[in-house]
């Protein structure tokens, strides 16, 4: 509970700044699919998203050089880093880090580098760039983001990307006309299962411009969902069904089989 | 073929573990053992997290062992009394196994504890069938009896209380050798993912002298029911038996076991029991070799938490 307050906290902070620059430009974005299902034989996937940034009356008419950054988070979860050292002449786990309600699934897009499109300090303000966003850590009793080249959180990171589950591309959102832009969001087998956001910033001479957000979701159809929904709410049942397939398996594998 | 699984999480080729299944259960039908130590690595091995494994296996052995104990009971190769007591010690030993995965799991220590126990447990005894298996050859080459044991001995074992008589294996033994050898293999089969019936066996054999008419059906049926019994605990507390992955192994297991076991026959038991030795060290030595040299990658990430609501 008392981290779900303080990412509201931090939520009404974002939100708070964001709101600060006049609102010129509105965006208007679709994702291609809003509900992506996981079938028997799911092999990853992409989305589309398409957006297009709309001018009004109180808009600088110089006003032309957007950029754009998408970021993708998937479903939270707390996961833990540990970190293997050789004791006793074998490795095992000995230390580790607890990461609190970090996103399963996170991607950042945009047209340019990060730092060609605003200041380190909105980057980190921003949260632009797997560096800069906030992944909360148990530090004692504390919760906290640690410097990006802490060697828990870069292993973190690290290990996510290799999934393909953690993304960062920086040419990823290409704009087909001055205003209308597009970018592909990659999915991987192993995705999890939830609601993803989907938050679109848009930056003028290193500056938030405006922001807009969607969602999809992720869900496991059929039969995968139900063996799965079963296991974890009537574990009795699914235990019993388990070992009663198991003893149907060998009794068919003693008739067919049988020799005499 | 590529089949999502629902429990594991992960994507698999349906070939694969069908294959996996059929070869394990080859071995297995061969050598009359559950096989459990050599599907659970082998699916840690191909990316299913080793407590899905362990979980899961459990069910695969339960319907092995189950087609194996049918054709044992038609032959009237099990003794029932001796299997009921057997039980009592391995229903124990299983809740009492599964409770301490539950405990390892959430101190972040079971992948190790998985691995330092297949070490441990395979080199021994892996080594010792080895040993034997080798002796009784040279033994056998020398033109000598093998004698495997003499009649007349009995050990400090046989003058323990409570005796019971076993007709079915014309055994007078006390219980409390039987309730405890139950019990060790309960809690192995609940921790480790493996049916037992390779240590079981001579333990049956080498400590309580049941003549092998029996051995091997009777310790089927016990490590049928702890199985079962595994499953059920491991679904109820955990959550992690893979139902679908274990069908797959389950039907290549049981059609490869049928194969496994013709080839047993044409093998003498000397031989097949040195193989057997080889085999289980094999496994060990593998398990060893991982945990001493430098891991690839020394970070490891684990989820703890499910997603908020």
């Amino acid at each position: 509970m008392r981290l779900r307050a303080l990412l509201a906290i931090v939520g009404l902070a974002a939100a708070g700044l964001a709101a600060a620059p006049a609102r010129a430009e509105r965006l208007i974005v679709s994702v291609s699919n809003h509900r992506v299902t996981v079938t028997p034989n799911y092999s990853g996937g992409e989305l589309v998203l398409f957006g297009s940034v709309e001018k009004d009356d109180k808009t600088p008419p110089n006003r032309g050089n957007y950029d754009l950054v998408v970021t993708v988070s998937g479903p939270r979860a707390d996961m833990v880093t540990r970190r293997k050292e050789r004791k006793f002449g074998i490795w095992i786990n000995t230390d580790s880090r607890q990461f609190l309600q970090v996103p399963g699934y996170l991607a950042l897009f945009s047209n340019r580098p990060f730092d060609q499109i605003a200041s380190p300090e909105v980057q980190r303000r921003q949260q632009l760039g797997l560096n800069n966003v906030l992944l909360m850590q148990r530090v004692g009793p504390d919760f906290a983001d640690v410097v990006p080249n802490d060697p828990f959180r870069s292993a973190f990171v690290r290990l996510r990307s290799e999934h393909g589950l953690y993304r960062e591309a920086t040419s990823a959102v290409t704009f087909l006309t001055p205003t209308l832009f597009r970018t592909g969001i990659p999915l991987p087998a192993e995705v999890p299962i939830g609601t993803y956001n989907v938050e679109i910033k848009l930056f003028s001479e290193g500056a938030l411009v405006t922001k807009t957000e969607t969602a999809f979701e992720i869900v496991k159809v059929g039969f995968e969902q139900f063996v799965a929904t079963t296991a974890r709410q009537n574990g009795l049942v699914y235990g019993l069904v388990t070992a009663f397939m198991a003893l149907m398996t060998g009794w068919m594998a003693s008739i067919v089989f049988r020799k005499d | 073929m590529q089949l999502y699984l629902p429990i594991a999480d992960i994507p698999v080729n349906v070939f694969l573990i069908l294959a996996m299944g059929a070869a394990v259960g080859f071995v297995s039908g061969m050598f009359g053992i559950g096989g459990g130590f050599l599907m659970t690595p082998l699916l840690i091995f191909v990316g299913i997290a080793p407590a899905v494994a362990v979980a899961s296996v459990a069910s695969h052995i339960a319907a092995s062992s189950f087609s194996g104990a049918i054709s044992y009971w038609r032959r009237r190769a099990i003794d029932p009394l001796l299997a009921a007591v057997l039980l009592v010690g391995g229903t124990l030993g299983t809740t009492f196994g599964v409770w301490t995965f539950t405990f390892l799991r959430s101190l972040g220590q079971l992948d190790l504890m998985i691995a330092l126990s297949y070490v441990i447990l395979l080199t021994t005894v892996g080594g010792l069938m080895f040993w034997e298996g080798l002796r009784a050859m040279l033994r056998s080459r020398g033109g000598g009896a093998v004698t495997l044991r003499k009649p007349g001995s009995h050990g400090w074992i046989h003058g323990l209380p409570l005796k019971l008589r076993f007709k079915r294996s014309k055994i007078y033994l006390s219980v409390i050798p039987v309730v405890v050898i139950g019990l060790i293999i309960g809690f192995i089969g609940a921790v480790m993912g493996i049916g037992g019936g390779f240590i079981l066996v001579p333990l049956m054999i080498y400590v309580l002298r049941v003549p092998t008419s029996t051995v091997i059906g009777t310790s089927m049926v016990l490590t049928l029911v702890t199985m079962v019994f595994a499953t059920m605990l491991h679904a109820v507390t955990n959550h992690l038996v893979d139902a679908v992955l274990a069908l797959i192994l389950m039907i290549g297991g049981v059609t490869g076991a049928q194969f496994g076991a013709r080839a047993g026959q044409k093998i003498r038991g000397e031989h097949l029991r040195l193989l057997l030795g080889l085999l289980v060290l094999a496994v060990g030595i593998r398990f060893a070799v991982e945990l001493v040299i430098r891991p690839q990658d020394l970070f490891s990430i684990r989820e703890t938490g499910g997603a908020p609501p």
